[in-house]
């Protein structure tokens, strides 16, 4: 296990959530409330076609985020 | 009908969770759109009549993921349900529309409301889809958990409305389940310490010196300074406390909010085996392929774009011969006399003017409905993001600006999808620069009559290369602007993309309907007033002071619109135009294409607008010559300035009324007629000056 930025992993991948580092508070929020909170799963679906932004899954449904904003999300990973 | 409503109830969901759709359903045809004052949010209302006679408010509130006010719209739907807006009653009765098939996201917006002891009815939206989807929600078990009242609905088939209308009429009473989640022992201490001195100090109920001191303590948006001393060290020696315990004060609300939610979803949703891949995946395998994607893309904005282009200039015609048929009509009838012109010529044709936009109103929010319904909206805005921001844009601003080489209008009014404010902003600023098909006449008219029918490289014609150059030339001023006001003045953080990618479903054609005609009437009540009001501006302004048995070319040369021209001559004399053309520029004012029929009536001819006048106004503006100089008042140059003038002036009043609508202010609309003037000046000033090297 070996923990990396959201915006590391392959389309397929899992992780669960370590935590949020942004440092811009509204974005933050914005990442904490629609339910990426500590230990949460998630994977990776699709990157754009153009590459940025990306697709993940988590806790249920699809949420697209650029990588620029995954950068923030640090995960667990067991690749 | 609605002020005397016994009872008012708000509607709120997640942003796809069904919300309009049920509220349309409520409601039906009964409702009015308007905006909250101050602000750009739509404000929805509708009614139910019930058979009794008795009639209750329907309050539509913004979607919104939390009532943590983090966007303006956030901010209206919180300040709505705790009765803070003096335009809006305070509702007694909350519908929460929560999708059944991502109970744990929706869930989230109940738990706080429910925290907030607001009387709360849930329901429980798409029950078919989870279904489809391999989950089963036990609605009675989530209703007794909560202590909310739940209703399964469907609200695409209808299903389920007749018992929530039902259950309106009786009365909710807040839950008793408030505050179930666990918080970190140190910080639920923390809280109540900091809870004791605000129910001391503030006077506050238990209930709300709790909220105060929770929101105090780890809400980012609220300030840890300039409390009251005592406040203020009880808020530091906690902080202090968070600190060296290593708890994130931000998030700990949240996560313990999400893992009590976790558990109760556990408890009432029932997973069947699913070996199937979601029909959603499949669709998005192709949908947002490399190379399909973009192919299906284009294919569905070039079908939209060929429907507002040229499949609502039918409608466009027959509106267009309607008024003139009705002119026709009113003018026979009557006696020649100023009021008959005033009617005829001012109102009728400031009416028509108004109408003649609606077919491309109605075809693209028609479409926009139907891409939006579908779930498609957001993929577009996925697969175009990257393109986007490279000016720094959000890949929702995308479709308005498309939109908008059609007409301006309705691509402003579809700005409406971009969240962030700025954005928003700019992509409204920049729209307008858009060659929209109001400029193709004037455009055709130039080319046909100045640029040589010559072909380029052995099989591009000169006239469909100058033609493609000049949308091209609109599109970079656009992405140019934007990136600069991106900038400087408007200048913020990359939007935030975090955008949720629902699944794709089947639209109900009421709801795109519904919001097909919302946006036509919004256009006709909003804009039109003040379109009606500027065509009868500038009807004077062509027709006064009158001139005695003078021609039509004569009394305009006369007016005060000829006046004007003569004085813009100055103006536009470095830019190679004459008093002539600043009077077709006067007459742009309206919509660009009267600058076809102005330049008819100054060289008296008639019907500049059907094949055979347009061919003998070319011929006529060919053969001006300067009465000192002796050379042609137009050429190539002139023509090629004159259209580069009309790709980025703002000329068209009734966009700076509806930007003026859409944006609350003048200042907007105003800042945007100095800049788009300016650029256009410059710009044809450059390209006079570099063309008469050559």
């Amino acid at each position: 296990m070996h923990s990396v930025p959201l915006s590391q992993l392959r389309p397929g991948e899992r992780g669960s959530i370590l935590r949020i580092e942004s440092i811009d508070p509204q974005l933050r929020q914005r990442l904490l409330e629609m339910g990426l909170t500590k230990g949460t799963l998630l994977e990776v679906i699709r990157l754009a076609p153009l590459g940025d932004p990306l697709e993940i899954s988590v806790r249920g449904y699809r949420l697209s985020l650029r990588k620029h904003e995954a950068e923030s999300v640090l995960v667990e990973t067991a690749r | 009908m609605m002020k005397s409503a016994s009872k008012v109830v708000a509607v709120i969901g997640n942003p796809n969770s069904g919300k309009s759709t049920l509220f349309n359903a409520l409601t039906g045809m009964r409702q009015k759109v308007g905006n909250y004052p101050g602000v750009t949010v739509e404000k929805k209302e509708g009614s139910i009549l019930y058979d009794d006679g008795t009639e209750i408010l329907i309050i539509d509130l913004p979607g919104t993921y939390s009532l943590t006010a983090n966007s303006p719209d956030e901010r209206i739907a919180t300040d709505v349900l705790l009765g803070r807006r003096n335009d809006t009653p305070k509702p007694s009765l909350v519908i929460c529309v929560v999708d059944a098939s991502n109970l744990e996201r929706n869930l989230y917006l109940v738990s706080q409301l429910i925290d907030r002891q607001i009387p709360v009815l849930i329901a429980l939206n798409m029950v078919d889809v989870a279904s489809q989807e391999g989950m089963k929600v036990d609605a009675a078990k989530l209703s007794a958990l909560l202590d909310v009242p739940v209703v399964p609905t469907v609200a695409t088939h209808s299903t389920g409305i007749a018992e929530l209308k039902f259950r309106l009429l009786g009365s909710v009473r807040p839950s008793q389940q408030t505050r179930k989640w666990k918080l970190p022992v140190t910080v639920a201490e923390q809280v109540s310490e900091l809870q004791e001195i605000l129910r001391r100090t503030e006077k506050t109920d238990e209930n709300e010196s709790y909220q105060n001191a929770l929101q105090l303590l780890t809400s980012p948006a609220v300030g840890t300074n300039s409390h009251a001393p005592e406040l203020q060290a009880e808020i530091e020696k906690a902080i202090k406390k968070f600190e060296s315990e290593g708890i994130d004060r931000f998030s700990v609300v949240v996560e313990a909010r999400y893992d009590w939610i976790k558990s109760l979803a556990g408890q009432v949703v029932e997973y069947r085996v699913q070996s199937e891949e979601r029909l959603s995946d499949k669709l998005d395998a192709v949908l947002t392929h490399k190379v399909w994607g973009f192919v299906i893309f284009f294919g569905l904005m070039t079908l939209m774009f060929q429907t507002i282009f040229t499949w609502a200039n039918v409608p466009m015609q027959w509106i267009g011969s309607a008024f003139s048929w009705l002119g026709g009509q009113v003018a026979a009838v009557l006696p020649p006399s100023s009021a008959r012109d005033l009617i005829v010529n001012g109102a009728i044709a400031g009416v028509g003017a108004v109408v003649t936009f609606l077919p491309q109103i109605v075809f693209l929010f028609l479409f926009l409905g139907l891409l939006e319904d579908t779930g498609y909206m957001a993929r577009a805005a996925f697969i175009m993001d990257r393109t986007m921001s490279k000016v720094g844009l959000h890949g929702k601003a995308f479709i308005p600006m498309l939109s908008s080489f059609a007409c301006a209008i309705p691509g402003i009014m579809a700005t409406r999808t971009i969240e962030s404010p700025k954005d928003r902003l700019v992509t409204i600023l920049v729209s307008p620069l858009m060659s929209c098909s109001a400029r193709l006449p004037v455009y055709t008219l130039m080319i046909a009559a100045f640029i040589p029918q010559e072909t380029v490289w052995g099989f591009l014609s000169l006239s469909g290369l100058v033609l493609v150059s000049m949308y091209m030339l609109g599109l970079f001023a656009a992405l140019g602007s934007a990136w600069l006001f991106k900038k400087t003045l408007l200048k913020s953080a990359p939007p935030i993309f975090i955008m949720e990618l629902p699944p794709y479903r089947i639209p109900s054609a009421r709801s795109v309907l519904m919001h097909m005609w919302n946006r036509a009437l919004q256009f006709l009540k909003r804009a039109g007033t003040i379109i009606l009001a500027v065509s009868i501006a500038l009807w004077f302004l062509a027709s006064y002071p009158k001139k005695e048995h003078a021609t039509p070319s004569e009394q305009l040369e006369y007016s005060f619109a000829g006046q004007a021209g003569k004085l813009l001559e100055p103006i536009i004399k470095p830019l190679g135009f004459d008093w002539k053309i600043g009077i077709g520029l006067i007459g742009s004012l309206l919509q660009r294409e009267v600058f076809v029929s102005t330049m008819g009536t100054i060289y008296n001819i008639r019907d500049a607008n059907n094949d055979s006048g347009n061919h003998t106004l070319r011929e006529q503006m060919r053969n001006e010559v300067d009465p000192i100089t002796g050379k042609p008042t137009f050429t190539a140059l002139t023509a090629i300035c004159l259209m580069v003038y009309y790709v980025l002036a703002m000329q068209c009043m009734s966009t700076v009324a509806v930007v003026r609508r859409e944006t609350n202010s003048w200042r907007w609309p105003i800042f945007q007629i100095a800049y788009m003037t300016a650029l256009a000046w410059v710009g044809t000033f450059a390209v006079y000056r570099i063309g008469l090297f050559f």
